[in-house]
């Protein structure tokens, strides 16, 4: 299949340029071929007005490009300096690390462009914002005249953000042209000049930011005018649902991860947890699915205590479990869809009779299901590994709520889909708590909080620190809870 | 009293050099990310072409002969893991297995069941300074290599935190997604290491038929590679740290000996094969205690793929 098809973009010094479009319209695989990652079938690179061929990201390095992936491409283990300088790193005497040299580099470039940050210190100690940083002041050192950031506010709180664009703009003012990658069109219509979007690994349009809004942003990358948003429903609480009081639990390694989390969700409501990841988030969502164990605290499922539960019993209570990594513990790739269907369910009809598998109730219930959740394509049979994203997570969605939870725990429940997947499996979840069930949202993206939640706890080092009714929500204020640099007095 | 450390001392260094050189080799290959299983593979390789080679060549040139050879089929372990992505684990038991049996068949073939013919050992060395030093003199008697096993856990320690070269091999068993998007080549600074660590291990190997014995014998190195890999384990896999632990387990071998020699009386309370077992059961104590792969590099056995970062 074609990734990219005949796609050409410019790029001047000092410019602000925006790439967007919806997941596999070909925005990475572009960036990719800049960086020297991927080799275009066709097609010519040209910097200075010279055609180049990058062989490898070194050949780009080489000629002036940096790129900050969305996964950040650290060392957990080695020092900030450290990080910056591998793969380009001063030497004394030819083959000695200048350690010295490498700190002052990271220094003066922090001068130059007002960064905060340490060089001595060790990576895997500092917060999301800073490895950032890193990612740009090591493009920086290796003299990047254009600089991609590739979804660089996925994971940021909005000030944090604020801050990034700050430094970027800096960054363009002093000569670097910058790529900013992103689906946010809000972000990108404020920081960018130009907006390039891709669809189908096509460019179908390239418009000035000023005077464009959103919504005609958004109807160029979907191909249509986007379907308004729905109002929001404010639920009517009835009885709690979940209830923990004070609970703790170890993470990774037996380090203490939650140190007294207490929170109610009751029928109808969507609750959202916020919070920079890292916080506890996994952790509570594997607590209150029965997955790790408490240290101390008590955990209460529709009035019944089930602090030392099983995920059995988690879910024989009624709890059910959308995970954060869907490909590790919400499906089985090799697995036909009919069959990711039935997990769980595999011992009770339709799926079974007796013992056996009951291969024909299996699929004519699977059909229905895919029918009533428009999964595409639309063949029961297929491998789950072969859906998009948005598909998949469309079964995982089915499959759980088949069961018709008093308790959906979701988590990133919208993580890599699209925009059409997102607005479905966001109304699915409202419609859930609507039903007198409710829904606990655990999501590192404060606008998903925002947007479905009719109440949310803010998470900080493994303590809920805040409870904000949904008059209450603010953005900013949030992020603050959310960096430990606010705290809640109400 | 000062007599008696004196002999486990010596009796530590004889010991010593064999198990030092191939947690190196482990040390430097696992830091690098890529699982060295295959060490007691390679220490068997370097211990039977070190003797035989040492047949018709000057023995210091047939130790490196020896180390060639180990070299040689780690390449292949680098070849079978780096470039074909096998599971590390498995390709490094196979190659365990075939260095068994393939010098065993060898070893029935050309020469004798048991072992080949002596060989003349690498030449004992002493500082006469040392003589008249209490405990110290314990160093003298030595050949070249047990000096050598003292001074290169110190080299690859400066080599792996001192040098450029070191930063990125310590980067590339981390995070080798990250040295990739810099332009380095993971499989490139991989295949160095993993090739590295199997000149080190048949140096390991080596000395066994060429200065603890004078000949190689059947069961060699009986494990001896497996201790080495606990070493690299209990030292946290940092050159000094196996350094250290590979000390450790020889001064426990040379307790057991000299256990046995000097006080047979023991012999007669704990049988021989209790003892036989000491190292072993020590080198598992150890592994228990230490628990885990918590200091392991991050990216330990996992092929990188470029296609799927």
């Amino acid at each position: 299949m074609r990734a990219l098809d005949d796609v050409s973009l410019g790029l001047a010094a000092g410019e602000r340029l925006a790439l967007v479009g919806e997941n596999g319209a070909g925005k990475s695989t572009l960036m990719n071929v800049l960086y020297g990652l991927y080799r275009p079938d066709a097609g010519t690179l040209s910097v200075d007005g010279a055609p180049v061929v990058f062989r490898s990201p070194r050949d780009a390095i080489a000629r002036g490009i940096g790129m900050v992936h969305q996964h950040f491409m650290l060392v957990p283990t080695l020092t900030v300096a450290e990080n910056v300088v591998l793969g380009a790193e001063p030497t004394a005497r030819g083959l000695l690390l200048d350690v010295q040299a490498a700190e002052a580099a990271v220094e003066a470039l922090c001068a130059r462009f007002g960064f905060q940050l340490d060089p001595r210190a060790r990576l895997g100690e500092l917060g999301v914002g800073a490895r950032q940083k890193v990612e740009i002041v090591k493009a920086l050192h290796r003299g990047a005249r254009a600089l991609v950031l590739d979804e660089p506010t996925a994971v940021l709180t909005p000030d944090e953000a604020d801050e990034l664009f700050a430094v970027a703009r800096r960054l363009a003012d002093a000569g670097t042209a910058v790529v900013l990658v992103s689906h946010k069109l809000k972000e990108v219509l404020a920081f960018c000049e130009r907006v390039a979007v891709m669809r189908r690994g096509r460019k179908v349009a390239e418009l000035k930011a000023a005077g464009t809004t959103p919504e005609v942003l958004a109807a160029h990358v979907m191909g249509e005018p986007p379907p308004p948003p729905p109002p929001f429903q404010p639920a009517t609480p009835g009885a709690p649902l979940l209830q923990l009081s004070g609970v703790c639990a170890d993470g990774p390694q037996g380090r203490p991860a939650l140190k007294g989390v207490s929170l109610r969700l009751c029928a109808g409501e969507v609750v959202g947890i916020a919070g920079v990841d890292g916080n506890g988030q996994r952790e509570l969502a594997e607590v209150v699915t029965g997955l790790r164990p408490l240290t101390a605290g008590t955990l209460e499922v529709r009035g019944k205590p089930l602090t030392a539960g099983t995920p059995a019993a988690f879910r024989t209570a009624g709890v059910g479990h959308v995970p954060e990594d869907r490909h590790r513990h919400a499906m089985v790739g090799s697995f036909s869809v009919e069959e990711n269907l039935s997990l769980g369910r595999h011992r009770v009809p339709p799926f079974a009779r007796g013992p056996w598998i009951d291969s024909a109730g299996r699929h004519a219930a699977a059909v229905l299901e895919m029918e009533r959740w428009d999964v595409r394509p639309r063949d029961a049979s297929l491998p789950m590994q072969v859906l998009s994203g948005g598909n998949q997570q469309k079964v995982v969605m089915a499959r759980e709520l088949s069961l018709d939870p008093a308790v959906l725990v979701a988590v990133q429940p919208t993580r890599g889909l699209d925009i059409g997947a997102v607005a479905a499996v966001r109304a699915q979840l409202r419609a859930h708590a609507a039903r007198g069930h409710a829904v606990l949202l655990v999501s590192l993206d404060l606008e998903e909080v925002l947007a479905l939640s009719d109440r949310a706890y803010v998470l900080y080092g493994g303590r809920t620190v805040a409870e904000l009714p949904r008059a209450q929500f603010d953005e900013r204020r949030m992020g603050r809870l959310m960096l430990g640099t606010e705290v809640d007095r109400g | 009293m000062l007599e008696l450390l004196e002999a486990l001392l010596a009796s530590t260094l004889d010991y010593a050099p064999a198990l030092v050189f191939a947690a190196l080799g482990a040390t430097l290959s696992e830091r690098a990310g890529v699982v060295s299983l295959h060490v007691e593979g390679l220490m068997r390789t370097g211990a039977f072409v070190a003797a035989v080679a040492a047949l018709s060549l000057p023995t210091p040139l047939a130790v490196c002969v020896g180390m060639a050879a180990a070299a040689a089929v780690a390449g292949v372990h680098a070849l079978l893991s780096l470039r074909l992505r096998a599971d590390q684990v498995i390709s490094g038991m196979a190659l365990n297995l075939v260095a068994l049996s393939l010098f065993s068949f060898l070893l029935e073939a050309r020469f004798s069941p048991t072992g080949t013919p002596p060989i003349a050992q690498l030449s004992r060395h002493g500082l006469p300074a040392l003589e008249g030093v209490p405990l110290l003199r314990a160093l003298n008697g030595h050949t070249a290599l047990t000096w050598l096993a003292l001074a290169l856990p110190f080299a690859l320690s400066f080599l792996l935190y001192r040098t450029a070269w070191g930063l990125r091999v310590r980067a590339v068993g981390e995070a080798p997604a990250a040295v990739a998007t810099l332009g380095v080549s993971v499989a490139g600074l991989r295949a160095a290491c993993v090739v590295g660590g199997g000149l080190l291990a048949g140096l390991g190997g080596a000395v066994l038929s060429t200065s603890t014995l004078d000949r190689f014998e059947q069961h060699m190195p009986a494990g001896l590679g497996f201790m080495a890999l606990a070493a690299m384990v209990f030292g946290r896999w940092s050159p000094l740290g196996a350094f250290g632990a590979a000390v450790f387990f020889a001064a426990g071998n040379a307790l057991r000996v000299g256990l046995a020699s000097s006080a047979p009386g023991v012999l007669a309370v704990v049988p021989q094969g209790v003892l036989m077992a000491l190292p072993y059961a020590l080198t598992l104590g150890v592994l228990a205690v230490q628990g885990g792969r918590g200091q392991a590099p991050a990216a330990l056995g996992q092929p990188y793929d470029p296609e799927h970062r």
